[in-house]
């Protein structure tokens, strides 16, 4: 700067205030401890990627990495509707279209390694493409054209996969081979568990760069994040893009446990799954939507046991909108919105002097 | 244009509107204002509640479209930029009514302010941490305004003054030339409106920049400014020095006696 800096004067601070809501504690914390966020997340994976060598339970492989695979679709949606307050109705479509892709990719070529790889890309490729070309159309426009568009591009998606039969056999679906390293359920599960990593590490990365600071201050006011300077539309396009191709590696993954595609990946359902992960493991954080995504796993593989006890059990549907029900009133920011506020305000009884407001 | 002004200004002015008008349904809240202002002076708009002073604000900083007329800014039409194109060029602007981001720490306002006038915009990948020179200004932003204290709590925790204090903070952030202020201390405590003053008066006096501060507080406004503009129904009423303002019959009659009412029926 050319000009001269202005000169800061000192004065006695304000006496600290106690009383501080819910979001005041768990934006203070997150502010706080980055490095008890990285032992724990680091910690968290050595146990899971040491399960294996412990454990050799099927159905917990298969709980487990079902978990994976749509913690990483929730945190994708989370991306769009925690950070930048985007909602999207129709986010199963990058799902769906990570599943085809790497569905007929597998059955179509050969079963490889490289093959798959070679799957993602295109899915994740497709994904943004496609997610570009919503933003485009709908992003400068009001927020609620998002959400009509994705959910007609969404359902645009499922009618074509159900008609285009010749390529996708229809609501039937088909089944491939996938490549022989991943058919050891511990090999897989350990794929899912490193792709968990990667697409959280990167995500958090990504929101924590100056764009996706951004994203949050769009989310808290587009006004005021245009007129410092922002250009808003970008920002969410970028989301978008970001959004869309995470959730298409998901969808790969998925049908790859599976060994199967068939037009249930596009459905509406999916994109509620979503929705319901995160906001119940508590959006903006990321690892909110991996919390919810173990609950929200964890909740269906116990009713699909209890049906046999009694047919009121299928009607899962029931039961999560009882779940949601309860935890919006337990945990109104979500399981990690509000264990967050209870820990920091468990901190802050064991040592009286508020640190938050005292200068580091 | 006005003459008044004209003759004292050599230099071309800064910023500059052309029978500036904005209708609402039928309404012209501001209705063809000519108003040149003089680069590095300190200009104070007054009037009456509802003259369409922040109307005025809201044309200039490019948040409303003007129905007709032209701003030129630096000698150059701005009419048609959008607000981020102006916040840019220069142009910041500080808001009536408290806007901030409500569950983003005060620092992270300020250094959202920052990072926007460091220009760093679309840098998706390298971390934040890489950029703590923005966090470092924004921290000595904090202390000028005395908000230190304050750091990490989300805005939307703070009280009324200090979200004042930290839309100035923001303002400040941009290092813009022309400044636009809302009634920066209206609504806070006696206490708290020298220190607000005294960063204005912080500003005035490193003579780089250009002033424009919307106030009903007479006395502020006599002691801070070169120009005075009078809005009055959204039409400019008269444009001059304090002295010739304040010595002014039309503005006078018209506009303090109405102004006086308006104060006794609110
Ligand atoms: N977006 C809008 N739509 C319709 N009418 C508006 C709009 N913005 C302002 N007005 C009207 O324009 C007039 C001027 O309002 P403005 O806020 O500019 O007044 P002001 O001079 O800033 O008043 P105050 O001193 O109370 O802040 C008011 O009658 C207001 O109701
Ligand atoms: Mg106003």
């Amino acid at each position: 700067m050319s000009r001269t800096p202005l000169q800061p004067r000192s004065e006695p601070a304000a006496p600290p205030k106690r009383a501080r809501s819910v979001m005041g504690r768990l934006s203070a914390l997150q502010g706080r401890s980055s490095r008890t966020h990285n032992v724990v997340v680091l910690l968290l994976f050595v146990l899971l990627a040491a399960l294996p060598a412990v454990s050799d339970s099927r159905s917990l492989f298969i709980l487990l990495t079902q978990v994976f695979i749509l913690a990483v679709f929730a945190m994708s949606y989370d991306l769009l509707l925690g950070f930048t307050g985007i909602v999207s109705f129709g986010h199963a479509m990058f799902f769906g279209l990570g599943a085809y892709s790497t569905g007929l990719f597998l059955s179509r070529f050969e079963a490889t390694l490289p093959m798959l790889l070679l799957s993602v890309i295109a899915g994740m490729a497709l994904a943004a493409a496609l997610s570009y070309l919503v933003g485009v159309l709908s992003l400068r426009l009001k927020s609620h054209f998002y959400a009509m568009l994705t959910l007609a591009f969404a359902g645009l998606l499922l009618v074509a996969a159900e008609k285009w039969r010749s390529l996708t056999k229809g609501s039937d679906g088909f089944t491939f081979a996938i490549p022989e390293p991943l058919k050891d359920r511990a090999t897989l599960y350990l794929v899912c568990l490193c792709t968990l990593a990667a697409v959280y590490v990167a995500l958090r990365r990504f929101t924590r760069s100056p764009l996706g600071s951004v994203l949050q201050a769009i989310r808290e006011n587009e006004q005021r994040t245009e007129s410092l300077g922002y250009r808003i539309v970008p920002y969410k396009i970028a989301a978008s893009v970001v959004a869309g191709a995470a959730a298409s590696i998901s969808g790969s993954l998925y049908v790859l446990t599976l060994r199967f595609v068939n037009t249930t990946v596009f459905s509406m359902d999916m994109t509620l799954n979503a929705l319901l992960m995160t906001i119940i493991g508590g959006v903006g954080t990321l690892y909110g939507a991996v919390i919810g995504a173990a609950v929200i796993e964890w909740a269906h593989q116990l009713l699909t046991d209890l049906a046999g006890v009694h047919p009121i059990f299928e009607r899962w549907i029931i039961f999560f909108g009882l779940l949601y029900i309860v935890v919006v009133l337990v945990f109104p920011s979500g399981i990690a919105g509000t264990c967050a506020s209870w820990l920091s305000s468990m901190r802050r009884r064991r040592q009286p002097e508020d640190p938050e407001e005292e200068r580091p | 244009m006005n003459s008044a002004k004209a003759a004292r200004s050599a230099a071309p002015p800064i910023l500059e509107t052309d029978r500036l008008t904005v209708a609402f349904g039928g309404h012209a809240a501001v209705r063809e204002v000519s108003l040149a202002v003089t680069d590095r002076s300190f200009l104070s708009i007054i009037g009456p509640n509802g003259a369409g002073k922040t109307t005025l604000f809201n044309l200039l900083s490019g948040q409303l479209k003007p129905t007709s007329g032209r701003i030129t800014y630096k000698g150059m039409d701005i009419t048609g930029l959008p607000s981020y194109e102006r916040t840019r060029r220069g142009i910041g602007r500080s808001f009536q009514l408290t806007h901030v981001f409500p569950r983003l720490s005060v620092l992270e306002n300020i250094r959202l302010a920052v990072q926007s006038r460091a220009g760093v915009r679309y840098d998706f990948f390298s971390s934040l941490r890489r950029h703590r020179k923005f966090e470092a200004e924004a921290e000595s932003l904090l202390e000028l305004m005395r908000l230190t204290g304050k750091r990490n709590s989300p805005a939307i925790q703070l009280a009324h003054g200090e979200k004042r204090k930290l839309e100035i903070a923001m303002l400040l952030a941009l290092d813009s030339d022309l400044l636009l202020l809302d009634e920066p201390t209206a609504g806070i405590s006696l206490e708290e409106v020298p220190a607000i003053l005294e960063v204005i008066r912080d500003v005035k006096r490193q003579g780089s920049r250009t002033i424009v501060l919307i106030e009903h507080k007479m006395e502020m406004v006599l002691d801070l400014s070169d120009e005075i503009a009078v809005l009055y129904q959204g039409e400019l009423l008269a444009h001059g020095t304090p002295a010739a303002i304040m010595g002014n019959e039309t503005v006078q009659s018209a506009y303090l006696g109405g102004w006086y009412d308006d104060a006794a029926e609110a």
